[in-house]
């Protein structure tokens, strides 16, 4: 008698856990400021989006993203904490809670906004997809790869978009998908495909890791559309704002010609979109649940658009990209933000 | 008269001993072994010129990036190993943290050699030391927090420190569990024997890999909203679980060898189920079944290498993730990283089939 | 039979907790279940994910470039799933074939009377057993492979196979319309083999005496062929591969994904293989095979008549966990991008579509039910082998 109610006890207790665990769906910002910092979902290691450099801090454009957002929730770009997921688990990823948001060069389609349960906030990254191949091959186009063997990254929209231009072109072509990028440039260098197929930018980026740069060529012909951004749940619409504004702030401050350098001075400017961007005038962080200087925060340890481009993927980079469409609209470029009013 | 004296024994005639007749008997015995024992001696001389040749007489051995190892006959590329080796036992582990590492390597051999000699006295001290503390101390150490010690997250643990962890884990929750489960298999309660039985089955008939999908892509979402762990976590309990239904059919072999009479003598002495179990049955089922015990833990320890598949960076990932450094590529790169990753592996797997037929040998002689 | 009444009190007190002990496992386990799913069901319906199997339906829209059945771009995610499980059967069924050939063989050698072939053997076995599946299949792949020349200056063998980074390029043979003769004089064969391996189990039982079966039925055999040839001629053409573009067009072309995994699967599975064997023929009683010299058997006679079929009922059981392993470990390929269930299925469709319970659900049923499968084939074997060595032996 007395085992069977030390058993009853234990199968009591169980349940009480059982049930206790009830899911109640906390809004992410106020977990997020409990917790102290912003869980970022990135990519395995793409230069110049995410990846750690040789001191294992990450690195990137898609990796200042999330160092925007967690300015703006905290002031302090250093309370963010990221967690590399293949293209396979990035969106169970979001929908379980284990990241809040997720800035890994992800593109924006119909479907996945749609029925995954995830919200685009925006497109940092205005990309498309090219190829990659020898240049001792004498390839100058796109359509001259009929018969080719193709290694990209399995599940990705790549995968689809070289099947339909292919077969729009009447061309044969051998896919060769690996689960991880790594495998696919490695197969690609070995030999194992003629051409290296995914967004044009990162073509860029994993050329830097080929035995010899100087002997492959990117294409310049671009097949898709490939708008990369970050991406929230579905359903929590305040930190959906947060994300959204941390990018279009980055955007504002370069169109107003606010940088991380002059931000200080700026703070004191009578253009009244700066000091509504600053948080001066107006109470546009409060609306959003966070303080009226996020944006100061942002540009302050983050930069503008400009300044993070530059550094991460720009001319000066081992990449080399231009700015090219991801110029200012002021410029014929894309970006373009609301304006903070 | 003389003495008799018997005549010394003669020795053998000379072509019966020696190196010449063992030569005869094992491998010129018949016209056919003559002509085995030729090629297999040109095959042995053939490999092993390719070996030392590729190993040494062509390999590279100092060099502080690729250059080193692009001479025209290039054989192994052992600077690559020897500028990566810190990653590769500790991974992205913050280098200035890694003595935790080595400390928590350092008390797993301390606590493990003299568990695993037989003669060696303080069984049962040893046994709460690795079983009570060595846990606890390995957690506090590996991932910090406490004590002043900085904090580590595991997305920067990596080479063999993860390797050794999650083959520790498995190996350390899959025994337990394995029992239980064959315990239960074998319980004449039918709905915890089925339960069993259906648990085993289920995960010994799917690979390892989609279990560790379940566990990266599924199991948050089995999860309430909110509630989640860490990455490495999952896989262990994914580990975990897979090599238990393993174990549980291992131990299940020894179960069944152990004669009915135990039990009835069991009971027979007034002890119910579980004392029976523990104190009669089971010592005798894991005695008999050690050598599988170990082979189950081999596989384990070859298997966690899958969860380099799911993005978690193992010895194997590790090496896999520095050919993709553009300062170290060359031709050789890869065949050096595989064939050391494999040296290690092979000694730790060598040393458990080796102490797995020591264990064997001696138990047998004791029956 | 009478109990005393103190284990019948025991027995009946033993009898309720036993009752009450699985009444809670049951609950527990329904509750964890019912907890999990309604966890499932609610993060899914919370974050409006589609959920279902209507995805089967919907086009796929990628390349897979190796396929059993004709597939393109256009079909369903269905049939993804049933290009993917051929994929995943081919490389399982020919990897038991060359990994059972390469142990048994490696398995006697372990055993022979010759030392240095015996620790060749014994080398080869600790060599391939120790180290990781994954870490070999990588070896081959990312190691070897690479190592092959371009398609353009490929390995060349008699000018109709061609070997290169892309993989082996064989000829296809193309049959014709006459070539059903030569299908006849297959079945014709194959039946003779048959019908005279019955004949000669019937000899020996009724006379002890050892018929031969090979050779009547091999000429049988060439006696249909002759007749199919004067027949029908030849009916069949090569289709050589040539290069053209990138890489070979025509013939048949084995990818190196597959090469590299079979390899790796054949070379491990076979030193496990061995062993089982080797373990499998000691078992056999050393009388039996000094019987076997008494009664004036060959060295070879002995172990095909004596030795095997007694050494058989020791090895089936965890041979048949051994190719459960491999149809298993199949699923490594993923890793070095051959397509088979787990990397098109359970990877791309899983991401494309974004269901991820229902594809690794689907995935794991098909193992389960393949793994089903084997067992039942290698359970009838097994009876079937039990069952000739009682009547016979």
């Amino acid at each position: 008698m007395k085992m069977l109610s030390y058993k009853f006890r234990v199968v009591v207790l169980a349940c009480a856990c059982v049930f206790s665990q009830t899911a109640v769906a906390a809004e992410t910002l106020s977990i997020v400021q409990k917790r102290g910092h912003v869980q970022c979902g990135v990519s395995q290691g793409l230069p110049g989006f995410s990846n750690p450099d040789d001191k294992g801090n990450w690195v990137g454009m898609d990796v200042d993203i999330c160092r925007a957002v967690a300015a703006a929730v905290f002031g302090d770009s250093a309370k963010v904490k990221f967690t590399p997921l293949s293209a396979k688990e990035r969106f169970t990823a979001l929908q379980s809670g284990e990241v809040d948001m997720l800035a890994r060069n992800t593109t924006w389609s119909m479907h996945r906004d749609t029925a995954l349960g995830v919200d685009f906030t925006g497109v940092n990254y205005y990309d498309g997809q090219g190829f990659m191949v020898r240049k001792e091959l004498g390839i100058k186009s796109t359509l001259e790869l009929g018969g080719a063997s193709l290694c990209t990254n399995l599940g990705t929209t790549t995968e689809l978009n070289a099947a339909d231009y292919f077969r729009t072109n009447n061309m044969e072509y051998e896919i060769v998908a690996f689960e991880k990028a790594d495998e696919a440039v490695a197969a690609y260098n070995t030999g194992r495909c003629d051409a290296y197929t995914t967004d044009q930018s990162a073509l860029y980026a994993q050329r830097l890791k080929l035995t010899d740069p100087a002997a492959h060529v990117v294409l310049p012909e671009i097949i898709s559309k490939e708008p990369l951004g970050p991406v929230v749940r579905q359903g929590d619409d305040q930190w959906g704002d947060i994300v959204r504004w941390a990018h279009f702030a980055m955007v504002n401050a370069e169109e107003l010609g606010v940088t991380s350098k002059n931000v200080d001075k700026m703070k004191g400017d009578k253009n009244p979109a700066i000091r509504r961007l600053l948080g001066v005038d107006g109470t546009f962080g409060e609306n959003m649940g966070i303080s009226n200087d996020w944006a100061y925060h942002i540009i302050r340890t983050v930069g503008n658009y400009s300044e993070t481009f530059e550094r991460n993927v720009g001319k000066a980079t081992p990449l080399g990209i231009a700015r090219g469409v991801n110029a200012l609209w002021t410029q014929g470029g894309l970006q373009y933000a609301p304006p903070v009013r | 008269m003389a003495e008799w004296t018997p005549t010394p024994p003669r020795p053998a005639p000379a072509s019966s001993v020696g190196f010449s007749a063992w030569a005869r008997r094992n491998l010129f015995a018949t016209p056919g072994d003559v002509a085995f024992t030729v090629l297999g001696a040109a095959f042995i001389i053939w490999l092993g010129n390719v070996i030392i040749d590729w190993a040494f007489i062509n390999a590279s051995f100092a060099g502080d990036d690729r250059t080193a190892c692009l001479k025209p006959v290039q054989g192994a590329c052992w600077p690559f190993i020897d500028a990566k080796l810190g990653q590769f036992i500790y991974g992205r582990y913050p280098e200035a943290e890694t003595w935790r590492v080595n400390l928590v390597f350092l008390f797993g051999a301390v606590g493990l050699v003299p568990m695993l000699v037989p003669a060696a006295p303080f069984k049962s001290f040893n046994i709460a030391f690795l079983l009570g503390f060595y846990p606890v101390f390995t957690f506090v150490m590996l991932t910090g927090g406490l004590f002043g010690l900085a904090e580590v997250e595991t997305t920067d643990w990596g080479g063999l420190l993860v390797t050794l962890v999650v083959a520790v884990t498995g190996i350390a929750a899959s025994l337990p569990l394995g029992i239980m489960l064959a315990l239960g298999r074998r319980s004449k309660l039918p709905i915890i024997r089925y339960f069993c039985i259906g648990f085993i089955e289920v995960f010994r008939g799917v690979p390892l890999i989609t279990v560790l999908f379940m566990a990266s892509v599924m199991l948050p979402l089995f999860l309430p909203d909110g509630v989640n762990f860490d990455k490495l976590m999952r896989c262990l309990i994914g580990v975990a679980l897979f090599s238990s239904a393993y174990m549980a059919e291992v131990v299940r072999g020894g179960l069944q060898a152990i004669p009915k009479g135990q039990y009835e003598a069991g009971a027979a002495l007034g002890l119910g189920y579980w004392k029976t179990t523990r104190l009669i049955i089971l010592p005798q089922a894991l005695k008999l079944v050690i050598p599988g015990i170990v082979n189950t833990f081999i596989g384990l320890f070859k298997d966690t290498t899958l969860v380099l598949i799911v993005g978690l960076f193992d010895l194997l990932g590790i090496v896999q993730f520095h050919f993709t450094d553009a300062s170290w590529a060359t031709p050789e790169t890869h065949i050096t990283g595989y064939v050391f990753a494999g040296a290690v592996f092979w000694v730790f797997c060598f040393a458990m089939s080796r102490y797995s037929i020591f264990m064997e040998n001696r138990l047998s002689t004791g029956r | 039979m009478s109990e005393k009444p103190i284990i019948a009190r025991w027995r009946a007190r033993v009898g309720q907790r036993d009752v009450l002990a699985q009444v809670l496992v049951a609950l527990l386990v329904i509750m964890a279940v019912y907890w999990l799913v309604g966890n499932v069901v609610s993060n899914l319906e919370r974050q409006n994910v589609a959920s279902g199997f209507g995805f089967f339906n919907e086009r796929a829209g990628f390349g897979i470039n190796q396929t059993l059945i004709d597939y393109n771009e256009d079909n369903s995610y269905g049939r993804v799933l049933v290009v993917g499980l051929l994929n995943t059967l081919l490389v399982s069924v020919l990897g038991i074939a060359a990994a059972s050939f390469l142990g048994f063989v490696i398995g006697i050698g372990r055993l022979s009377q010759n030392w240095l072939i015996s620790k060749l053997a014994m080398v080869y076995i600790e060599i391939f057993r120790n180290v990781p599946l994954l870490l070999q299949i990588m070896f081959w792949y990312f190691g070897v492979l690479r190592n092959l020349p371009v398609p353009r200056q490929s390995l060349d063998l008699g000018e109709l196979m061609f070997l290169n980074n892309r993989g082996f390029v064989l000829p296809a043979i193309e049959a014709g319309a006459g070539a059903i003769w030569y299908g006849l004089a297959a079945i014709i064969g194959i039946t003779a083999v048959f019908w005279f391996k019955r004949r000669a189990r019937r000899i020996l039982v009724a006379t002890g005496t050892i018929a031969s079966v090979w050779r009547p039925a091999a000429s049988i055999f060439l006696l249909a062929l002759v007749m199919a040839y004067l027949i029908a001629g030849v009916p069949f053409q090569l289709d050589v591969p040539v290069l053209r573009g990138f890489n070979f067009r025509g013939g048949i072309s084995v990818i190196p994904e597959f090469v590299a995994l079979l390899l790796a699967l054949s070379l491990y599975t076979a030193s496990f293989i061995a062993e089982i064997v080797r373990a499998g023929i000691e078992a056999v009683d050393k009388g039996q095979r000094e019987a076997a010299a008494a009664l004036g058997f060959t060295r070879s006679q002995s172990l095909n008549l004596v030795i095997v079929p007694q050494a058989l009922r020791v090895i089936i059981p965890p041979l048949t966990s051994q190719y459960l392993n491999l149809t298993k470990n199949s699923s490594l390929a993923v890793a070095i991008a051959y397509p088979d269930i787990v990397s098109v299925f359970a990877g791309t469709t899983l991401t494309q579509v974004g269901q991820a319970v229902e594809i690794i659900l689907v995935t794991m049923l098909i193992y389960l039910t393949l793994s089903l499968l084997t067992s039942l084939i290698m359970n009838w074997y097994n009876a079937r082998i039990a069952l000739a060595g009682g009547t016979h032996g």
